[in-house]
């Protein structure tokens, strides 16, 4: 059975987005690409050096899918300026808007994430928000021209799981675009816990990248994604609060 | 209002029994909190705590990775102008002292670039003396203008200037601001400048905060350590850094704690802060403030700043002269002695070493008439 998720006209088999940041080493990069199945992965415009000799550009495979974030962008205004510099240095048409302004829990900000949305769609971009999972944001966002939402689980780089649960429910339910959980996922089950609540995907970095064995944790992540993404194609089974009794309190009636 | 107004407020609870009321339970209690606050900041700097050195670093390193990873960002200081109308006790550049002062001009600006960027750094932090003739903002903006041709971020390290100037100089392609308080202590802090502005106690205090309101990207600040009990100043940093960040969530807000070097005249400072104390600092830092960066300068030694890597610190400087031009010239006077004169080179290699990833840019100039 054919499981594609389409994004911006590109139809793609994995369901892990992967991250550049964080590694020891550039070099961990095309290994970890590998590992985890990836065809899409995020890199931040401000570490591209197209002068250096270790140029973070240097060590993605050349088959995937670039996905420029505007990371140090504080206004709609500097993520709008990023994401043209990132195009002018020949990173595609992608991008992860990335807009925050509140250092200390790096929470995004919808508003401006909006704002720029709307100028860069019309630019023709292909538009991933990164946001906080709020329904009408989202709506606003899908709204503007945006491919896919992405929400975050827990603040970036907690590792802290699915905090916002029941606020992704709620976006995977009502926005009608492909939801990609992106931050705070910190282990394996609870990416496959955002696929089986019917995420489109899951971006992942800091999990990975600071992992002991950062390429048996992309391995691990690989798994757990298609796990989750096989579950929730096949129905969860209910869940229910006690046992069921062998023998009901209704069996009387026959 | 401003930061003024706290160190007074915190500075009359400052008594002799403070750090000694603290133990090591307290400690405990902090290290499993998840935010921290004026308290536990002053328990992670209390003599107690110095028994509990390898549990903080554990949790300090642990914050580090998981919000900044396995990275360390490089930069290296270009001194532009020596010339200086202070005096401070501590200070090579100080007006009493009879040199020959140094101005680069724009030709020599350029090769001091050019030199610092085929090292491979991206990030530069430019210095100079305080002296309105000579290292004027103008001045500065016509160093800015030809640095941006060779580097992705430009700071400015310089004396306190208005909010307009810092304006006028964010507008020009400076990211960042770096400003050292030098001695929360007023008293203390009145003692060691002796003549010129800079013995204006809150108009260099509030100066971050004039950045902040600019604009700038990252602030970053720090006490001199060796001027006064390092565990007050210690403490006020970390309060002053809390306070900007509370007040411009926008700003990172970034920290020093750089300790007192030799220099060309006789002071000595009265506090010795041990490696012990400015690990303890550090830590106390981190994990006060676990995403604000934590820069390590060549003042300690090499073998020092190799294991500090792991507990905290996010920037390094490398390649580092204290002289006017002195990566292309000789015969300058430092600003300081330097203890780590390791090559840009040299410091990646060992961080690699490390399993640290050296980072060169992680800026672009938005320029707003070309994006």
């Amino acid at each position: 059975m054919s499981d594609s998720l389409v994004i911006g006209g590109q139809s793609l088999s994995s369901r892990l987005f992967i991250g550049t940041g964080k590694y020891s080493r550039n070099s961990l990069i095309p290994e970890v690409v590998e590992a985890s199945g990836s065809q899409v992965i995020t890199v931040a415009l401000r570490r591209v050096d197209p002068d250096s000799n270790d140029n973070i550009i240097s060590h993605i495979p050349s088959r995937m899918t670039l996905l420029p974030n505007t990371s140090g962008a504080r206004t709609a205004e500097e993520a709008v300026r990023i994401a043209r510099l990132a195009k002018a240095t020949g990173l595609g048409n992608w991008v992860k808007i990335e807009v925050i302004n509140d250092q200390k829990y790096l929470l995004p900000d919808n508003a401006e994430t909006i704002r720029a949305t709307e100028i860069l769609v019309a630019e023709g971009f292909v538009v991933l928000p990164y946001m906080s999972p709020d329904l009408s944001a989202a709506l606003l966002m899908k709204k503007a021209g945006a491919a896919a939402v992405m929400p975050l689980g827990s603040p970036i780089g907690t590792n802290r799981g699915l905090r916002t649960r029941e606020l992704l429910r709620i976006l995977i339910t009502e926005v009608n675009l492909p939801v990609i959980v992106d931050a705070g996922i910190g282990r394996p089950s609870e990416a496959a816990e955002a696929m089986e609540l019917g995420a489109a995907a899951v971006l992942l970095n800091t999990a990975i990248a600071t992992a002991r064995n950062p390429l048996l944790m992309a391995s691990a992540f690989r798994d757990a994604v298609a796990a989750g993404r096989k579950a929730y194609l096949a129905g969860l089974g209910p869940v229910e609060e006690t046992a069921s009794a062998s023998s009901p309190l209704t069996g009387f009636l026959g | 209002m401003g930061f003024y107004e706290d160190v007074h407020a915190l500075g009359h609870q400052m008594n002799t029994g403070l750090w000694g009321q603290y133990t090591k339970d307290d400690v405990k209690r902090s290290l499993c909190k998840e935010q921290l606050d004026k308290r536990d900041l002053q328990i992670l700097l209390s003599p107690a705590a110095a028994d509990c050195l390898e549990e903080m670093a554990r949790k300090a390193r642990s914050l580090t990775r998981s919000h900044f990873g396995y990275v360390m960002q490089l930069f290296t200081p270009m001194y532009l102008a020596d010339f200086c109308i202070n005096h401070c006790t501590y200070c090579s550049f100080s007006s009493i002292y009879d040199f020959p002062r140094k101005k680069l001009s724009a030709a020599e600006v350029r090769k001091e670039a050019e030199a610092i960027a085929a090292t491979g750094i991206r990030h530069i932090l430019i210095l100079t003396g305080e002296s309105r003739t000579e290292s004027p903002v103008s001045y500065l903006k016509e160093c800015v203008m030809i640095l941006k041709e060779y580097f992705s971020s430009v700071s400015i390290e310089v004396n306190p200037l208005s909010e307009d100037e810092y304006k006028e100089l964010k507008e020009a392609g400076v990211d960042g601001l770096t400003l050292y308080q030098e001695v929360y202590h007023e008293e203390t802090y009145r003692k060691l400048h002796v003549k010129g502005p800079k013995r204006i106690y809150r108009n260099r205090l509030d100066a971050p905060e004039r950045g902040c309101r600019a604009g700038f990207r990252t602030v970053n600040i720090g006490a001199l350590l060796g001027m006064h009990d390092w565990r007050q100043e210690a403490f006020f940093t970390a309060m002053h850094a809390r306070y900007l960040q509370d007040k411009y969530p926008e700003c990172e807000i970034g920290l020093s704690a750089p300790r007192f070097r030799p220099f060309l005249g006789e002071y000595n400072p009265e506090h010795i802060v041990s490696d012990r104390a400015l690990v303890q600092i550090i830590l106390a830092y981190r994990l006060f403030l676990p995403r604000s960066g934590i820069t390590l300068s060549t003042r300690e030694p090499s073998a020092l700043r190799d294991r500090l890597i792991h507990l905290g610190v996010t920037k390094m400087s490398a390649g580092v002269s204290t002289e006017v031009g002195g990566h292309t010239q000789q015969g300058g006077t430092p600003q300081f002695e330097i203890s780590d004169g390791r090559s840009v080179r040299e410091i990646s290699e060992m961080l690699k070493a490390g399993s640290l990833q050296p980072v060169f840019k992680d800026w672009d100039m938005l320029e707003a008439e070309l994006y």
